[in-house]
């Protein structure tokens, strides 16, 4: 590995200052797991390294019914899958975290820096995308918010402006009773998700509210099936509903084919995955 | 550069000279001279250099040392207590749960760690607490044997 100079800021500011000094040659540290390995492989060189760790703030992760659930930027996929509140409030993501890596991997990587690598096969993305997850970002020009679609803009790339972190997801609170499905595919526990969908269903009187269907591996970017979600919204669900909806999902997937599966498989396995994580969350609401 | 960190080690407070872009577990191999932790894939996928930061399981291969600055790091080397071995340490060699070795010492703070949160796992949890451990010896038979013998006490 290339030697590089280390700091590690104890606030925001001094955090955005380092990255706007060392422009173009310094990386943001977050749990690790990703950016060393891409440092020891040298496939990034960067000169300076900012460790964000010692930033109170980036470790606060908290729920309240008003705001909803708060990601600090240094939280662990460990972390989030522990936390009562992400477990009975959202559920989707506690089990989405809970497939990254390995237990050890979840020690040390966070959500957060997992998002900011922007990986289509990202497992948090789809649960995060069905819970209408919202970015807080932090730079030179102060702060802005960002939704988690438009955050990922291709296969390693995001929204993030030269010397940004993301401070923060803010995921805003159920406003009724949820069902959710989350599931994925893939060849070991520790391996990339080879394909994955996430179903989060509002219910509202026997029928369905707002419904999120995401799906992850299946696109430059995780994605919302959006003609999916029309198929069961508003809708008293039913049997013949639900394969309609997974049908669409899986019309609505791009996969492509590469060295873990083909894209045929892929789309197979989006109505397959979508119809079980949709029969998983309307379970949950005993509407079907 | 080099610069100087402080943390502790199986109880002990060190003071070591360190590269930034040296691992922790280069630092506790050759620095440190505690060769137990292993390496075997420099990737965080097989759990040979778990160690325990902070009382939580990490692949040591990819934390940079000075990421430890201040922590409490445990090693293979930190867990008897003189002659007295370890339940876990005991229950492996009573149970044949070692062939070669070289993923022993992660395994074994692997199944620690496990036990501490879940004193009475199942067997699908002790599979699931070890899956970021990987063996190319045994098939796991004698290594979960092991565990659920620890566990009973």
């Amino acid at each position: 590995m290339k030697n590089f100079e280390y700091f590690d800021p104890t606030s925001v500011g001094e955090a955005v200052a380092l990255l706007r000094q060392h422009a173009g040659s310094a990386k943001v540290l977050a749990g690790g797991t990703d950016l060393f390995l891409r440092m020891h492989r040298r496939a990034l060189l960067p000169d300076v390294v900012v460790d964000l760790k010692r930033i109170a703030e980036f470790a606060n992760l908290s729920y309240s019914a008003q705001d909803g659930l708060r990601i600090g930027a240094t939280v662990t996929h460990g972390e989030v899958v522990d936390h009562t509140a992400v477990q009975q409030h959202y559920g989707a993501l506690a089990t989405a975290a809970n497939w990254v890596g390995s237990l050890q991997t979840r020690h040390r990587g966070t959500v957060v820096g997992n998002l900011c690598n922007a990986s289509p096969a990202a497992d948090t993305a789809p649960a995060l995308l069905a819970y209408g997850a919202i970015v807080t970002i932090a730079g030179p020009d102060g702060q802005r918010e960002v939704p988690l679609e438009a955050f990922f803009q291709g296969p390693g790339r995001t929204a993030l402006g030269p010397a940004e972190i993301v401070t923060a997801l803010r995921l805003p609170p159920p406003s009724g009773q949820r069902g959710w499905g989350y599931a994925r595919r893939t060849r070991t526990v520790i391996d990339i998700a080879l394909v994955s969908s996430c179903v989060v269903v509002q219910a509202n009187d026997g029928v369905c509210g707002e419904v999120r269907i995401s799906l992850g591996a299946v696109g430059p970017i995780p994605l919302r099936a959006t003609r999916a979600e029309a198929v069961l919204q508003g809708q008293r669900p039913s049997v013949t509903l639900l394969a309609e909806a997974s049908r669409v999902a899986a019309e609505e997937s791009r996969p492509i084919s590469d060295v873990r599966c083909s894209a045929e498989y892929r789309k197979d396995m989006v109505e397959v995955l979508t119809k079980r994580c949709a029969e998983s969350a309307l379970s949950m609401l005993q509407m079907l | 550069m080099k610069r100087l960190i402080t943390l502790t080690v199986n109880g002990t407070p060190y003071e070591v000279a360190v590269e930034p872009r040296q691992s922790l577990l280069q630092m506790l191999r050759e620095e440190l001279h505690l060769t137990g932790t292993k390496e075997g894939c420099s990737e965080g996928e097989c759990g040979a250099c778990t160690v325990l930061l902070d009382g939580i399981t990490a692949d040591s291969c990819l934390i940079f040392a000075l990421e430890a600055q201040g922590r409490e790091v445990v090693t293979i080397e930190g867990l008897a207590q003189g002659d007295q071995l370890h339940p876990v340490q005991k229950a492996f060699a009573e149970y044949g749960a070692v062939q070669c070795g070289f993923c022993t010492p992660g395994m074994i703070l692997a199944a620690k760690a496990l036990l501490e949160s879940n004193p009475h796992p199942t067997e699908a949890e002790i599979r699931q607490g070890i899956s970021g451990n990987l063996c190319r010896c045994t098939g796991y038979v004698k290594i979960v044997e092991a565990i659920q013998a620890a566990a009973r006490g």
